[in-house]
């Protein structure tokens, strides 16, 4: 067993990467479908596996081929990947559990099984951006998972996916672009690829010009991939055509993985080093979040289209996410990691519940839902409970990292109050796109919600159970706080 | 069983009621309708049971649970939170009887979800009754506006739909804008939120940030709707009028004064408050609410709008009295948090029970309808009495112990605004009940009718029979309020 656990990073991306060829060579759809969520659910359990062990020892290393650490490519597992770990293996093993009874609407069954196995890369892709500890390995991992999402996003029968993707696979092919030329100025002048190694050549580089544009290149790439606002353009259109358990797992996963590369690089590699960094980048940050809080809540109360309001509030949640980053304290970054995993939380749940929707609804639209509510109870409820925590109504996992967000702003002294007040202001302008929606599926009525029918139980199951876990985590949130707590002070590389 | 295993038990019964009324609703409404009533029997006598413990000078408490390190969901049981749990409780059974008639009589769609919703409600009020910190508190306060959501749009109709969002979004706006960030600021600033007697502020905030603080708490509890946070209840009337009885004249109302009379002696501290020129102005707001909102009532056409803004005033009286900052002040407040319930709920109890019986609801309509329907307006005329503070009723006792307290602060404002309100209750008041009694009903088409369906007048009756008896048998209130003095001084 502890023979097994020693190789458990590298099993993180092996499984799923093995697993995708397989699930193409398994022509019968159940039978690959059955394929990905075994592996998906295998992943899962190695990331609670490495979670619980990094609990224990505090991280762990993994050398690929025993090649010694600035030779050979290591692995590194620390709090703050263990948590995106947990994110993204269990919005994978949720969505494609719910993919069972929601895909055959939008995928012909031939073709699924290429798309399982596009699934499996995407994911293998992304537990490898947060396993490896080695920058142009990063930007492997980044194109094996892109690539893999267009396919995925433009899996669904909708013909406008087609425009949709092709934006989003511009923007992204722009971000991985950048962030390679950011890693080829850093190995130009250091001459080294491993994270841990780059952050001590740096103090060595006589001149820092070359490495400035170099974190330029990786933040504005970074930004690009994880839809900071105003690189966020390709976002919404990409969440709406995708089929509607893709979205689920990209919402949930792959713009927060690139947030993960932005901090990890900013505050552990450059931040020791260059100087003032950290303030640089908090000034590059803060107007950008605050704006993308309020664009993104102020067009999410206009839209109409279901999925595309969730979408836009992605935006702004996004937002909150960098808002406590670039605060650069220990609460903001804690506060900003926890929001990460609750926001994953809230937005898997939501989505979830709109694939419920779309069994009964041919188009997600606001207008097409009134009194839906009376046909699929169960569905409606989800949406409703999974909104509360979006909203950060006390007892749900976003009301804790709202209050841990508001906590470290009111820290940071005078300016914090003009955010507290951003924070509260987007607060209730999620009141209102939410509300809206509730509204309109418990006291309008349409002829389509006549017709409609609760959505099956293989669906219901695992929307119920994102929702349930929105409130464990708000009244038990001790394992993603610990996690994120230890996360920000690796970031800010304090001893807590 | 022990006092802290009952402080579970209040807030499991409603939960647990709310689960016997859906399986129950499947069978039939008789059954529902017991389970209700026996689940409000359970909780009233679980929570009254609490109060020898209590007049002891025991103060039990149970954690629930912690969220993470200080921050925890906590009870704990004390004078004040006792009187308003038992009053809610109490007043459940009461109004479950009255829910029966009116729903009935009415015959009102959806009641299975009427009956679960108003037991939810119920264990929110529970939680906010018993909380021992402002997290603890902020929560059930939440959970009480959403729970209450679905009863204020229980008809579902477009015009009802809108109210309810104007309730909802006041009530949301204000707890997410000014209150949340105000106890943030607490917790930072005092490193905790626990209710403790005497404050936990004092040297923490002081000079203009305890005013600004205070002001973020007073407005941000939306529920005591001191202007301009009011307009929610208004709104909130297209309610059934049970709804409109128990929640908007006693349980969320209440639970909002309540919530700024508890915020200003556990956790600012009365002497603070009192020795820190900045927090002044809560009394001249508490004022302006109650002499506007009575002048508005005057002007009102409809009869449960009328009451509405009667309630914004009379909670306004609370406020005030809190807001006097001194021992028999604070005592008159949650006295008056009692009396105004028992005069309130008869009166709306007495409104509905006009709808029913005869469909009317403006205050034309009203003439020469004592005849009619004499035990329902003997009823109506004892609650206005007791709104307007004329002796045998309750609302004399809270209005003694609130003068006696601004007397004893010399505080001219306070009293010349109680004297004020008191003619304006009068004003409007007083020319309803002439026309009910004396008036010529006016034969435009109106259908014979008597009385409402016997639960409701058997309801009303009670109700007004109760404010009476509080002007003959207030001993064991103020008794148990009296020990209040220990956490004030």
């Amino acid at each position: 067993m502890t023979a097994l656990q020693a190789h458990l990073p590298a099993l993180q991306v092996v499984v799923p990467m093995l697993s995708a060829p397989l699930a193409m060579l398994l022509r019968e759809h159940r039978l690959s479908w059955a394929l990905a969520t075994a592996a998906s659910l295998c992943a899962f359990a190695i990331a609670i596996s490495l979670t619980l062990s990094v609990i224990d020892t505090g991280g762990m290393r993994y050398l690929m081929g025993s090649w010694p650490a600035p030779f050979g490519i290591e692995l590194g597992v620390d709090a703050m990947s263990a948590l995106l770990l947990l994110i993204v293996t269990g919005a994978s093993s949720l969505a494609l559990i719910a993919g069972a009874s929601s895909l055959d609407r939008e995928i012909e069954v031939e073709r699924q099984p290429l798309f399982y196995a596009a699934w499996l890369l995407a994911l293998a892709g992304l537990c490898g951006i947060l396993v490896t500890a080695d920058a142009f390995n990063i930007f492997v991992f980044m194109e094996i998972s892109a690539l893999a999402s267009y396919v995925l996003v433009a899996g669904g029968p909708d013909r406008r996916a087609l425009p949709a993707v092709f934006k989003y696979l511009v923007m992204g092919t722009i971000g991985a672009t950048f962030y390679l030329i950011g890693v080829g100025l850093i190995y130009l002048m250091t001459g080294t690829l491993n994270l841990d190694d780059i952050v001590y050549r740096i103090g060595e580089v006589a001149e820092v010009k070359p490495i400035l544009i170099a974190a330029g290149f990786i933040s504005v790439g970074l930004a690009l991939k994880a839809a900071i606002f105003p690189l966020h353009v390709w976002l919404p259109n990409a969440y709406t055509f995708a089929p509607h358990v893709v979205t689920v797992f990209l919402a949930a996963c792959s713009t927060k993985v690139a947030l993960y590369v932005l901090l990890r690089f900013n505050f552990v590699v450059f931040k020791p080093y260059l100087e003032d960094h950290d303030l640089k980048f908090a000034i590059f940050l803060l107007p950008l979040s605050l704006l993308a809080i309020l664009v993104g809540s102020a067009v999410a109360m206009f839209e109409s289209n279901l999925k595309r309001m969730l979408a836009w509030s992605s935006v702004a949640q996004i937002g909150y996410i960098t808002l406590g980053a670039s605060l650069v304290s220990v609460a903001g970054l804690t506060a900003s990691l926890l929001h990460i995993f609750n926001h994953a939380l809230a937005k898997s749940a939501l989505f979830l519940a709109l694939a419920c929707l779309a069994i009964s609804v041919s188009k997600l639209r606001i207008e097409n839902i009134g009194g839906i509510a009376k046909r699929m109870p169960w569905t409606m409820a989800a949406f409703l409970l999974a909104g509360l925590s979006l909203i950060g109504v006390p007892g749900t996992a976003g009301f804790v990292s709202k209050w841990y967000l508001i906590t470290a702003t009111f820290d940071s002294g005078p300016l914090g109050i003009l955010l507290v007040a951003v924070i509260v202001v987007s607060s209730l302008m999620a009141v209102v796109y939410i509300w809206r929606v509730v509204e309109c599926a418990y006291f309008r009525e349409t002829d389509e919600a006549q017709s409609a029918r609760e959505a099956p139980l293989m669906l219901l199951l695992p929307t119920w159970a994102a929702v349930l876990l929105n409130f464990y985590f708000g009244l038990f949130p001790g394992v993603p706080l610990e996690l994120s707590s230890s996360a920000a002070t690796l970031l800010l590389g304090q001893t807590p | 069983m022990s006092a802290s295993d009952s402080i579970w038990l209040a807030l499991l019964l409603p939960l647990l009621g709310a689960v016997g009324i859906l399986l129950a609703g499947r069978i039939g409404p008789n059954l529902r309708e017991s389970v209700t009533l026996v689940t409000a029997g359970a909780l009233a006598w679980n929570v009254w049971g609490l109060i020898p413990a209590l007049m002891a000078g025991e103060r039990p408490e149970f954690t629930l649970l912690q969220v993470v390190p200080g921050i925890e969901i906590a009870f704990k049981i004390e004078p004040l939170g006792m009187l308003f749990a038992a009053l809610a409780s109490g007043l459940w059974i009461v109004n479950s009887i009255y829910s029966i008639g009116y729903m009935r009589g009415n015959n009102e769609k959806n009641q299975t979800r009427f009956y679960i919703f108003f037991a939810l409600s119920l264990a929110a009020t529970m939680g906010i009754a018993f909380a021992s910190n402002l997290f603890t508190l902020f929560l059930f306060y939440e959970a009480l506006t959403l729970s209450t959501y679905p009863l204020v749009a229980h008809k579902g109709d477009r015009d009802t739909v809108n109210s309810a969002r104007v309730y909802l979004g006041i009530l949301l706006t204000t707890s997410i804008g000014l209150l949340l960030p105000a106890i943030i600021w607490t917790y930072l600033a005092a490193g905790g939120g626990e209710f403790t007697a005497g404050g936990i502020l004092e040297g923490k905030v002081e000079g203009p940030a305890l005013g600004l603080l205070l002001g973020m708490f007073v407005f941000g509890i939306g529920k005591a709707a001191v202007m301009p946070v009011h307009r929610w209840l208004p709104a909130a009337m297209v309610a059934p009028t049970p709804v409109s009885a128990l929640l908007h004249a006693v349980a969320v109302v209440k639970a909002g004064v309540f919530s700024v009379t508890k915020i200003i002696i556990y956790i600012f501290g009365v002497e603070h408050l009192f020795s820190t020129p900045s927090s002044a102005w809560l009394l001249y707001a508490a004022a302006f609410t109650i002499v506007v909102a009575s002048l508005v009532a005057l002007r009102q056409q409809n009869l449960k709008r009328l009451l509405a803004y009667s309630t914004v005033a009379q909670l306004s009286y609370v406020v005030l009295a809190a807001a006097v900052l001194k021992p028999l002040a604070e005592i008159g407040a949650s006295i008056h948090i009692v009396a105004h319930a028992f005069g309130k709920i008869t009166l709306f109890f007495a409104a509905g029970a006009i709808y029913v019986a005869s469909k009317k609801t403006e205050l034309s309509q009203l003439a020469g309808i004592g005849r009619r329907m004499p035990w329902t307006m003997t009823a109506f005329t004892i609650g206005a009495l007791s709104m307007i503070g004329v002796p045998p009723t309750g609302g004399f006792v809270s209005k003694w112990y609130i003068l006696a307290g601004a007397f004893e602060s010399d505080n001219y404002v306070a009293i010349f605004t109680i004297i004020a309100s008191t003619v304006l209750n009068a004003a409007y008041f007083l020319p309803i009940i002439f026309a009910a009694w004396f008036g010529k009903e006016a034969m435009d088409g109106g259908k014979e009718h008597g009385e409402a369906p016997w639960p409701a007048v058997l309801a009303l009756t009670f109700t007004a029979a109760l404010t009476i008896l509080f002007f003959l048998f207030n001993g064991p209130v103020i008794e148990l309020e009296r020990q209040l003095l220990g956490a004030v001084s």
